[in-house]
């Protein structure tokens, strides 16, 4: 029998039995949609971060405000404070810029608009050129409006938007929590990165921040406190060297050591992988319901032809006694799998590829479609196919011609 | 004159189902010869093995032993793969029963086989002509498109001829073919069995209709799995033992 003649017979077996050929294929169908769908999410998923890592900026030490692991009394006490940055800025080798952060979340108001818990970001000078943030209209603040605690305000977009809505903000007069501030400047649009959604704050000069947002007795005696210090090194030196240096400094300025520290110092390098091992275990996890269910369908098809082959057992019996060897009805049961899951393939990437476009369209999910999965979810459903299929297809093929005419 | 060449030769075939004490001799000895344009009837009462020969006759089951020469070629010791290629190149059957595939036209019917002709070039075309041709042998030129489902017992059982036929074989094997119909339909069947053989077809038939058998060349009588007696054109042979059964052209 030619493949072609295989072929004609195993498609008009499929077209006799639609609905039965449909809900066999409905596994691989939903087989190869999930592959697709699960691929295009995670790989999504992996645009957005690698997106939102390059806007980070480069060549960046996170050092951050954490509790100390001290005793109860001494909680109080922990954190970074405003002159550690100048610390580092002076007794580190390789460090070509420090920024500060500091925050607050306040009411802010202007004529009849008024939001509440608004995040209020005290900063510095260097603060757009580490970020990776530009100035829309206006001016970014000083180091001189710094020093002379100066109140004045830039905006993030939207909520320049949200504030002013036509109007340009320029020269107006906000009220944050009891202070006024005079609009300096708006910033470009920027995005979230991780959780943050930049365009959403307003960013005022840090020392404002301490003299009117967070002023604390401890303050005064400790120094004002504060969330971040970014540091910004210089890309020749050696990033290790430049952490333990900065480590060693802050565990003797705050009188800890690096099992009680009050503070945490990271690398840009440090968040790309613990993100990229956070999606490696999502798209793992994918892989594998999608590859479960492909063995589902697969296992669908098993089934259905094995009670195919019962109810065709005449007709196996009529082909056999006209000359049908055993390997053509092992070929032509097999083909009918192949075909099968064939079919169920090609509607399972329809329904895939649809699906994704429709699930990016509808959730704050992004999905990219690529064709590699496309492939590998087609070529493992036809290798399903064929797997599963020749077990039903090698039982037709062992009938024996009498019994087989003679089943009822 | 030449004698007519054999086209069937069974030397001491038996067939023995099932093993040990629930083993069931089928057929205990059979010895028979059948020459080239014979039409043979095959008459014995029902469990005396006469299907059980049919099928060995006709490549679809082997015997458990004894020889089988087909046109003198030896198929005793073939495996599935070779009994089927002898099946659908020497070999038509037709059953009881039919056993037309179902939701399939005639036509499809009838070049079943075809398709499981190895051949170079086969040509479809061809085959689906000569299909034609033989459906209108059998009296179906007008029903080539017809069902199973569409189509009465007789038709049902042209189709089945005209399928057996398709292949050119070198023996015809019928169990029974009138069996399922009435006797009018039954006629029609052997109307067209006996045109067959007046143009050179070898036949070999089981009945349980003493006319039927009547209006061939021979009929052989098993008994048992036995050959009982073989009526020559009403001349009656008796059979005394198997040592006999084995020297005589049957
Ligand atoms: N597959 C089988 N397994 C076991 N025994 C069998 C099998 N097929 C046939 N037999 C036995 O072999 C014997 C001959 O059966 P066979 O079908 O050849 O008889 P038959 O002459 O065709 O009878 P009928 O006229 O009723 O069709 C019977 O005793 C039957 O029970
Ligand atoms: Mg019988």
């Amino acid at each position: 029998m030619k493949p072609s003649e295989a072929m004609r017979i195993a498609w008009e077996a499929i077209l006799k039995n639609k609905i039965r050929s449909f809900l066999t294929m409905l596994g691989i169908i939903i087989g190869v949609a999930a592959v697709i769908i699960m691929v295009a999410i995670s790989a999504g998923t992996e645009a957005t971060i690698s997106e939102q890592i390059t806007s980070l900026g480069s060549n960046l030490v996170f050092v951050q405000s954490s509790f100390s692991r001290g005793g109860p009394g001494q909680m109080a006490s922990g954190g970074l404070v405003y002159d550690d940055a100048a610390a580092i800025q002076d007794g580190v080798n390789g460090v070509v810029s420090v920024v500060v952060e500091q925050n607050s979340s306040e009411t802010v108001k202007f004529s009849d608009v008024s939001l509440d818990e608004v995040e209020i970001l005290g900063t510095t000078t260097g603060f757009p050129s580490v970020r990776d943030v530009e100035i829309a209209t206006g001016r970014y603040f000083t180091d001189t409006d710094i020093d002379r605690k100066k109140k004045v305000a830039v905006l993030g977009s939207s909520m320049a938007e949200e504030l002013f809505g036509t109007t340009d903000p320029i020269g107006q007069y906000i009220t944050v929590g009891t202070t006024k501030l005079a609009v300096i400047g708006v910033f470009a649009e920027k995005g979230s990165v991780g959780n943050t959604d930049y365009d959403a704050r307003i960013y005022i000069p840090i020392s404002v921040v301490f003299q009117k947002f967070t002023p604390s007795m401890f303050a005064r005696i400790m120094g004002d406190s504060i969330r971040m210090i970014y540091v910004e090194v210089d890309p020749d030196e050696n990033l290790d060297n430049i952490i333990t240096q900065i480590e060693l400094l802050l565990v003797k300025r705050h009188d800890v050591t690096l099992d009680t520290a009050d503070f945490s110092v990271t690398t840009q390098q440090d968040i790309i992988s613990t993100q990229e091992s956070t999606t490696a275990a999502f798209r793992s996890l994918l892989a594998w319901v999608a590859g479960v269910s492909l063995i589902v369908g697969g296992i669908g098809i098993m089934n259905i032809m094995l009670v195919s082959v019962t109810e065709r057992t005449r007709e196996i019996g009529i082909r056999q006694s006209v000359g049908a060897t055993p390997d053509d009805i092992r070929m032509q049961f097999l083909t009918e799998a192949l075909l099968l899951s064939i079919v169920g393939g090609l509607i399972g990437i329809v329904v895939g590829v649809g699906g994704s476009y429709i699930f990016g369209a509808l959730s704050d999910m992004r999905t990219v479609v690529s064709l590699s999965s496309i492939l590998l979810a087609f070529g493992s459903a036809a290798i399903v196919g064929a797997f599963f299929g020749y077990y039903p297809a090698n039982q037709a093929a062992q009938l024996d011609p009498i019994e087989a005419l003679r089943y009822e | 004159m030449t004698e007519p060449h054999k086209i069937i030769e069974t030397i001491d075939i038996t067939k023995v189902y099932g093993m040990g004490d629930i083993s069931v001799a089928a057929l205990k000895g059979i010895n028979m010869q059948i020459k080239a344009g014979e039409f043979v009837a095959i008459m014995g009462p029902s469990g005396s093995g006469k299907s059980t020969l049919m099928h060995i006759l006709g490549c679809l089951s082997r015997p458990t032993t004894g020889r089988y020469i087909i046109d003198g070629e030896d198929v005793s010791n073939l495996d599935k793969a070779q009994l089927a290629h002898v099946r659908n190149k020497k070999l038509g059957f037709i059953f009881q029963a039919y056993n037309l595939l179902a939701r399939t036209s005639a036509l499809r019917n009838v070049t079943l086989p075809l398709l499981y002709t190895h051949e170079e070039n086969k040509n479809i075309e061809a085959g689906d002509e000569k299909a034609r041709a033989m459906l209108e042998v059998v009296g179906l030129g007008d029903r080539i498109h017809h069902q199973p489902h569409e189509l009465s017992g007789g038709q049902q059982q042209r189709v089945a001829i005209a399928r057996a036929l398709i292949n050119d074989p070198v023996l015809v094997i019928a169990d029974e073919p009138t069996g399922n119909l009435d006797s009018h339909s039954g006629e029609e069947i052997m109307n067209i069995l006996h045109k067959l053989h007046a143009q050179g077809t070898t036949i070999v038939m089981v009945t349980h209709d003493p006319k039927i058998a009547a209006h061939t060349q021979r009929t052989v009588h098993l008994i048992d799995g036995l050959v009982d007696n073989i009526v020559h054109n009403g001349r009656t042979t008796l059979m005394s033992s198997h040592e006999e059964a084995r020297h005589e052209t049957v």
